[in-house]
């Protein structure tokens, strides 16, 4: 089912909780929608699942426009970071309901929700009560009362959020690989950014009611259109300092006090063309440790994490986050020269944030 | 030497622990003491005395200065109120006013304003509830002045204008429909316990619980039907027993718009009778100690069917175990 939100607007009296969105999403589509708290997501869910009424602008799935159509006739499967399991229901009940609902024959229904609990791997369970499942057990009945109508669109509002880190790993993959295999259109609300880069197909960002970038996740990586995006994605985040470009030698060299960059014509030229200073990024990645390193600085602390050292590195005035082997062996305190690969450099307008480069 | 300091030590030791745990003892009580002597004055012993009254003859007709006159007449009062011609009559009264009163009124329509104050916009919810409230908090005295002011023969009462205006007939209602007026009166009263124990029930529903539902593919009374209801049968089997216990031993609203009339008991309940005997009785003639008798039975009834609610909704089921279990 395809989705087609256009200009849309929901105000909640004077706040607003959404503004202006417009995002069309294919059919078959993984979309993640991803933000802090507070940024919309979950209203533009509710609104999509028909809890809410927009306040402006039309929605679509397909050719009809949902924006009145209440829940029930909106075919829609929904997974909450709560589980929202009926309490007073067994777990047969509870992925029976909907089918219930559509006034489907018992004996439909017993095989249907049976097909989808072994699915689920929860066809040991059906006879309990949701209070004697643990969370991981009741995100899959949650999962499988979804599925269970044959959904036109799923929509999960933060499901893996109540789960412990091992186990939120292991139903990452097995939602990715569910939805590629079932092909239904699915719209993810989650404000962990690693979530959304590894399920998602594309990924709306949103920032305090309005959609910031809405791309493929490497697109989001490598080609950020604002500096929130630049930063909210990656993870440990981007370093950002303030710089003067200008041109050098025939090259263009970024500076800020004593350090003294150089960059590529390509990446150079815009920021050059700025008058005042911009904000640089840098993703941690990209800047390395090394003995002809353009920087010198010292070590401030050094946050061991397994496969790799996270280093916190002071220049001055300002503080890198970078990775560094652990072979290295790293200690507080050290004084290191750092090379910066400025290919990967990101410019952003220190006013309206947006990229310089990629807009 | 050592021998019997270490005797000493033990016994030392004894003492403190002992002391502790006295003192640990002597403060669950210390804490408890405040309502416990509350209890025992405002309850236990006024409970004793009208148990000790209802088998003495004690009333203003032997009554003097000389306590000593009153004799212990055994079951005698319990004897006279069963051959009583009326005690009869006024049990049925009691069960039809508690009955009919709690299911139209007390639970059905207090779960009824409860789910459509909670459906619709939150403060309108809120106001109406608010101005429902009304009743229970106006003096009885007033409240029934109101209903009496209502009621009255034309043209005094709003009722009869209404019937005056569209032109009909007039009516004494509180003769003609004693126990239409009754009902209402106190129903509109219990109302507002049911509403505010149901509407805090549905308000607590987890949001995502009833969003769930919805998306599930339910309406909204098939919401309140498959989700809300079961959700809130707590409080709703909670409602039911107190107000069946409460709706037993009111009576002042009972007093004050017909005092048991019109003519013989027509709209008289138990707990009236209870009180028109031991406090009330004509000519000033109080019989304590038959009074007494139809409280202690009234206490009994209660305890009993306070028995029966908790056997038949099973309260202690209603907590279950959990069994979870690692993934």
């Amino acid at each position: 089912m395809e989705i087609r939100i256009d200009n849309l607007t929901k105000k909640f009296g004077d706040v607003v909780g959404v503004e202006d969105l417009t995002l069309h999403i294919d059919d078959g589509e993984f979309v993640a929608f991803l933000g802090p708290s507070g940024c919309g997501k979950t209203t533009t869910l509710l609104t999509l699942a028909g809890i809410y009424k927009p306040t402006e602008g039309l929605i679509r799935f397909g050719d009809r426009v949902v924006n009145t159509v209440q829940p029930k006739d909106r075919n829609i499967g929904m997974v909450f970071q709560s589980y929202a399991l009926y309490p007073h229901m067994t777990i047969f009940q509870n992925i029976a309901y909907p089918l219930k609902l559509k006034k489907a024959p018992k004996n439909v229904q017993n095989e249907q929700v049976r097909q989808v609990a072994n699915v689920m791997g929860i066809g040991e369970l059906l006879d309990r009560r949701p209070g004697q499942l643990s969370g991981g057990q009741q995100q899959r009945v949650a999962l499988g009362r979804a599925l269970v109508k044959e959904p036109d669109v799923l929509l999960f509002d933060e499901p893996l959020s109540n789960l412990d880190a091992r186990l939120r790993l292991t139903m990452r993959g097995e939602i990715k690989h569910l939805q590629k295999n079932l092909g239904i259109t699915s719209i993810y609300v989650t404000h962990d950014q690693v979530e959304a880069m590894t399920m998602a197909d594309r990924i709306a960002v949103m920032n305090l009611g309005q959609l910031q970038a809405f791309d493929a996740p490497d697109e989001l990586y490598d080609r950020p259109k604002t500096r929130f995006v630049a930063g909210f994605v990656g993870n440990p985040p981007m370093n950002f300092l303030d710089v003067d470009v200008s041109q050098s030698n025939g090259g263009f060299v970024a500076a800020a006090d004593s350090i003294q960059l150089p960059v590529g014509n390509e990446r150079g030229e815009p920021p050059a063309g700025y008058d005042g200073s911009v904000v640089m990024g840098i993703r941690p990645e990209d800047i390395t440790i090394a003995d002809d390193g353009d920087v010198n600085g010292e070590i401030f602390v050094v946050e061991p994490l397994g496969r790799e050292d996270l280093i916190d590195a002071r220049v001055g005035p300002h503080s890198f986050i970078l990775l560094a082997d652990t072979e290295k062996q790293h200690r507080a305190g050290e004084r290191v020269a750092l090379k910066f690969d400025m290919t990967q450099a990101q410019f952003f307008d220190p006013q309206t944030e947006r990229s310089l480069l990629w807009n | 030497m050592s021998e019997p300091n270490a005797t000493a030590k033990t016994s030392a030791a004894l003492l403190q622990s002992r002391r502790n745990a006295l003192r640990s003892y002597l403060g669950a009580y210390g804490f408890m003491a405040p309502a416990g002597v509350l209890v025992i004055i405002f309850f236990l012993i006024p409970v004793a005395i009208v148990l000790y009254l209802s088998v003495t003859n004690l009333a203003s007709s032997n009554f003097t200065s000389n306590l000593a006159k009153m004799e212990f007449v055994g079951l005698k009062n319990y004897e006279t109120l069963l051959n009583d011609q009326f005690a009869r009559k006024i049990f049925f009264n009691t069960i039809f006013y508690v009955l009919v009163t709690l299911s139209l009124f007390n639970v059905t329509l207090a779960l009824i304003v409860s789910l459509l104050t909670t459906h619709i916009d939150r403060s309108a919810g809120f106001l109406f509830r608010a101005l429902w409230i009304l009743p229970r908090i106006t003096s009885p005295v007033v409240y029934i002045l109101i209903w009496k002011r209502m009621t009255a023969e034309a043209p005094f009462g709003i009722l009869n204008q209404f019937n005056e205006f569209l032109g009909q007939p007039t009516y004494n209602y509180l003769s003609t429909n004693p126990w239409v007026f009754v009902v209402v009166v106190n129903g509109f009263i219990g109302v507002s316990f049911g509403m505010i124990i149901f509407t805090s029930a549905i308000e607590s529903i987890p949001k995502d619980l009833l969003n769930a539902s919805l998306v599930d593919g339910s309406s909204r009374l098939q919401r309140i039907r498959y989700v809300i209801l079961p959700l809130i049968r707590w409080p709703l089997l909670f409602v039911v027993t107190y107000q069946t216990l409460s709706l037993l031993t009111s009576f002042v609203e009972i007093q004050l718009l017909t005092d048991g009339g019109p003519g013989l008991y027509r709209t008289e309940v138990w707990s009236l009778t209870a009180y028109h005997r031991a406090l009330s009785n004509y000519f000033g003639n109080a019989q304590w100690g038959y009074g007494s008798a139809f409280a202690v039975l009234l206490v009994m009834i209660g305890v009993v069917l306070a028995v029966i609610y908790m056997r038949v909704f099973r309260f202690d089921e209603l907590i279950a175990e959990p069994r979870v279990e690692a993934l």
